[in-house]
This record gives C-alpha cells, sequence and structure tokens, in this order.
C-alpha cells in the first residue's frame, strides 16, 4: 500500500526542496546517481546525470518541457549494466516507454529506482525557450496547470499532452505528486517496496496522502481521455483513404526524425536507410512511367505505414515525433490511432505492465480465428 | 469496356499452399490468373512490408497463403503470419483497404480443390468491390 510524505514550498523553494531530497538518498546511499531535469547553464532544461550531492542544485523536474523521451536515455545506461544504483525522474510516457522497451531487452530495470511525476504536459521545446525568457518558472506553471491553466503568451502544451489519459505514472517506486495536492504542496509518494526504502534511508517520515487525489486524477485523465477521443475521431474522418494519408505526408522530407525520436522504434539498423532502398534510377524512371508522376523522395507513406507495422503496439502516445517534425507534420494522430485499433485487438496496452507479453512476441495456435474463418 | 481484372498478389508457402497450387494444376484445376503467385518458404516470412508495398503498388488484394495451424513444416511460422494479418488488418482499414483485400487462408499440400475454391471466391469478391483505391491503372481505364 502505498505511503505518502508532505513537502509543503515557499514561493521559489520547490526545487531546492527536491534537490534536498535528492542530495539526502545520495548521502545516504539510497542510491549511487541521480537522473533528472536539471536547468543548463545558459539555457533549456535537460535530462543530466548527477553522482554528487553538490551538483544537483540546478534541479527543475517540473520545468514544462521533454527535449527527449527519457526512455531511450535510461536504456542507454542501462541495456550494459552499470552496476550503479539511479533514480530517475520521468514522465508517464516516458516510463511507459521505457517498459516496452525493457520486454524488447533495450533497457533493465535492475538497478533503476523510478520516479514518476505527475505530468502536466510539455511544451514544444522551442516554446519551452520562449517560456524561460519570459521569466516563466516551473512553480508558476503548476500553479496555472492546477488550475486547468497551461497556455503562455501564445503557445500551450504539445497536442500529445492535451489528449494523454495518463497524468499519473505507472509501475514506478516513487511519485511525486501535484495533482490534488493544492497550491504550494508536493507529495512523495512510496508505491513499492523499494521506493519506501530509498525514501526512509533519505530520512522521510510518512504521514497521511492527500486527500482527493484519486478523484482528481480520475477527472484529469477523464478529460484527457476525452479530448484524445474527439481528435482520433476527427483524424479518421479526415483520413479514410490513402490519397488522404499522402495529404497529411505530403510535406515529408524523409529525413526520419519521428522514428530517431520515437522511444519505441526499436531496430537498431532501419530497413528505410538500408541497400533495399537505395533503388536504381532506371527504377525511378519506370516508377515515373507507370504511376504517371513519382513525387521524391520516394516511399515516403511506405515508411510511415511500415513504422506502424513496428510501433503501434508499443506506442505510449508521448507526440515526440510530431514535435521532431522539421515541416510541422502532425504524424503522433497517424500513430496513436493505429496504435489504439491494434493494442484493443490485441488486449495489450503499451506500458501497463513489464509482465505483459509484446503482441507480436507470442501466439497460440487457438486464437484470431476471424482472421482466416476457417475452421477444420 | 472490359471486366475488371483484379491482381491478386499471392504469398504462398512452399509446404502447403504452393503444393497445392501445384497439385490444382496437375489435377487440371483451372483458377483464376488473376492469383500472381509468390513462392516463400514459409508464412510466416511474409514481413508486413511485403503486403503493404503490394497494395500501395496497386494491388487490389493480397492473399496469404500458409498451412493449417499445427502443420507449419517450421512449427509455428503461420501462427506469427496470423497475428501479422491481424495487425495489419487494424491498420489498413483505416485507410479504405479493409479485411476483404487482405486474406490469410491455410491450405493444405493435398487441397488443391482449395485452392481453387479459395482463388475463384477471392478473385469474385475483388470484382464486386471493384479497383483497390490505389489501383491507378484500374482507375484511368475506367
Amino acid at each position: 500500500m502505498s505511503k505518502f510524505t508532505k513537502i509543503a514550498f515557499n514561493k521559489g523553494e520547490l526545487n531546492t526542496q527536491l534537490s534536498q531530497l535528492f542530495s539526502d538518498m545520495l548521502e545516504n546511499n539510497a542510491v549511487d546517481a541521480v537522473l533528472a531535469p536539471m536547468a543548463q547553464p545558459k539555457k533549456g532544461v535537460m535530462q543530466t546525470l548527477v553522482t554528487s550531492k553538490e551538483n544537483l542544485a540546478s534541479m527543475d523536474p517540473f520545468a514544462p518541457v521533454m527535449p527527449v523521451n527519457s526512455a531511450k536515455l535510461v536504456s542507454s545506461l542501462t541495456s550494459t549494466p552499470s552496476g550503479k544504483r539511479i533514480a530517475m525522474v520521468l514522465r508517464s510516457c516516458e516510463v511507459r516507454a521505457l517498459v516496452e522497451l525493457v520486454k524488447l531487452k533495450q533497457a533493465n530495470l535492475e538497478d533503476t529506482l523510478l520516479i514518476g511525476m505527475d505530468c502536466h504536459g510539455r511544451y514544444e521545446n522551442t516554446d519551452f525557450l520562449k517560456f524561460q525568457t519570459k521569466e516563466g518558472t516551473s512553480e508558476g506553471f503548476l500553479e496555472g496547470a492546477l488550475n486547468g491553466k497551461t497556455e503562455s503568451d501564445g503557445f500551450d502544451v504539445a497536442g500529445a499532452c492535451k489528449i494523454c489519459e495518463y497524468p499519473e505514472a505507472p509501475n514506478v517506486d516513487i511519485r511525486l505528486c501535484t495533482i490534488g495536492s493544492g497550491n504550494g504542496t508536493l507529495y512523495l509518494e512510496a508505491v513499492t517496496e523499494k521506493g519506501e526504502e530509498a525514501l526512509t534511508k533519505a530520512g522521510t517520515k510518512f504521514a497521511d496522502g492527500p486527500g482527493g487525489r484519486a478523484d482528481a486524477v480520475k477527472k484529469l485523465a477523464a478529460a484527457r481521455a476525452e479530448a484524445r477521443d474527439a481528435v482520433f475521431a476527427s483524424y479518421r474522418e479526415e483520413t479514410g483513404d490513402f490519397n488522404a494519408l499522402d495529404d497529411k505526408l505530403s510535406a515529408c522530407i524523409n529525413c526520419y526524425n519521428c522514428r530517431v525520436a520515437c522511444p519505441v522504434c526499436y531496430c537498431k539498423e532501419c530497413v528505410f536507410v538500408t541497400d533495399t532502398f537505395r533503388h536504381k534510377g532506371e527504377q525511378f524512371i519506370n516508377w515515373a512511367n507507370s504511376k504517371g508522376t513519382l513525387k521524391m523522395p520516394t516511399d515516403t507513406s511506405f515508411y510511415h505505414l511500415t513504422r506502424i507495422t513496428h510501433i503501434a503496439a508499443f506506442c505510449v502516445g508521448c507526440g515526440q515525433c510530431t514535435s521532431a517534425c522539421p515541416n510541422d507534420i502532425d504524424v503522433m494522430p497517424i500513430f496513436r490511432t493505429s496504435a489504439e485499433k491494434v493494442q484493443a485487438r490485441f488486449e495489450y496496452l503499451a506500458g501497463r505492465s513489464v509482465d505483459e507479453p509484446q503482441p507480436l512476441s507470442v501466439f497460440d495456435s487457438d486464437e484470431l480465428m476471424e482472421v482466416t474463418g476457417q475452421v477444420k | 469496356m472490359s471486366e475488371f481484372e483484379p491482381k491478386i498478389v499471392s504469398f504462398f508457402c512452399n509446404w502447403c499452399t504452393f503444393t497445392a497450387a501445384d497439385l490444382a494444376g496437375t489435377s487440371r484445376l483451372s483458377y483464376p490468373p488473376n492469383i500472381k503467385i509468390i513462392r516463400v518458404m514459409c508464412s510466416g516470412m511474409v514481413d508486413p512490408k511485403y503486403v503493404l508495398k503490394a497494395f500501395l503498388n496497386g494491388a487490389d488484394g493480397v492473399l496469404i497463403g500458409g498451412c493449417w495451424p499445427g502443420d507449419c513444416h517450421y512449427i509455428n511460422g503461420n501462427l506469427k503470419a496470423r497475428r501479422r494479418v491481424a495487425l495489419l488488418t487494424e491498420l489498413l482499414s483505416q485507410y479504405g483497404i479493409g479485411p476483404d483485400r487482405l486474406w490469410l487462408r491455410w491450405i493444405a499440400a493435398s487441397e488443391g480443390t482449395m485452392l481453387k475454391e479459395v482463388a475463384d471466391e477471392m478473385t469474385a469478391k475483388l470484382k464486386e468491390l471493384g479497383p483497390s483505391p490505389l489501383n491507378k491503372t484500374a482507375a484511368k481505364v475506367a
């Protein structure tokens, strides 16, 4: 059962208090290192790996930005284990993507202490820099978000965040709770024994949790799910055929940024950069002949569709694909709508559990009989 | 104008469905030439990309033929194929390629008659449905 502790903070103290918490963890040997979003010397906030408590001062986990989905960073840190225990502060979509990478054997949770923060969304990277220039603070953002207002001057959180039905991170050891906590208050929730042990070592005393949190989380999730359904419905309405899909992707330049940004695009080498797709000049001419016109670069829809077949079962909806597109193509709904169908078909939910086998890694002779419709 | 003749790209497993097609031939059963056979070692090696590529290049239908569950030469390749077809169906349906155009059928080496029946049935179904929305040549003729 979850245990809680309350951290009350005065204006401007949230990050100091969090730095203190992680400093206590390092000092008392609860973990050997901390991976958390930290303010960079000039601008921006990036995930930063720290091994000594002196270097935790610039911690800023609630900064409304997620430059990369950290599941990939955790994969680099853990796929060949360092033997060091690392506390990692992650958002819900990062944890859920990480769960999928663990099942793909591209990450390992053995030495990790996963700390999930309640997520109110992130700004696009360039918007966040504007936010910083205008002296925006994480506390200010949190205060607004808890009152249902995430927008700043002329920009709002990413489209993916507005329709994310998982404000609370699942499968973590500790949660940083802000939803339902009230202004100027943060609750730490020890979700697992591992989390409780780490917090105890850091000198935490447990007490009552925030009353009404469960309801507040449920309410927020429901509102976002409703927004999600509306986005999905309008996407499906707009793109009922391949021509509409082609139109959506017409500005795609095959830069493959979306797959680089995608935390669950798991191939070590993407087939689209191999010789399979290095066609001869004659081939292009033949295509132009048979199709009448040949948009170049070619294989754009093919690439995105292939990506769907690879990741539909694992997509967690983090929206990094859309954020990474240099031509502002909103690709996220392409992946999320297919992911919803595919995951429903296999009664699977990306990020739900480390123990649930991934849909295409298992099979059974007595299943999906409707596919062939044949009975012997 | 001549009747629309659907193009059906067919991936047949070497051990069962391709052998069935061979049997249909040696038994002098005639099946529609709309079925364009690509012989693969196992239905389990039909990468979803092959199916996507076929449709993107204007195939009106794709037929994958494999061994019955339990009979796969490689033990369970056919079961993997079935999961992939289920996935593809979910994805393609959104873009106007419904399950009527992507078929997976179990046809054993001895079932030459069934091969003929499936080929007839699928060809008839696709004639009824008309050309795939991605079939540019058929659109030009019409």
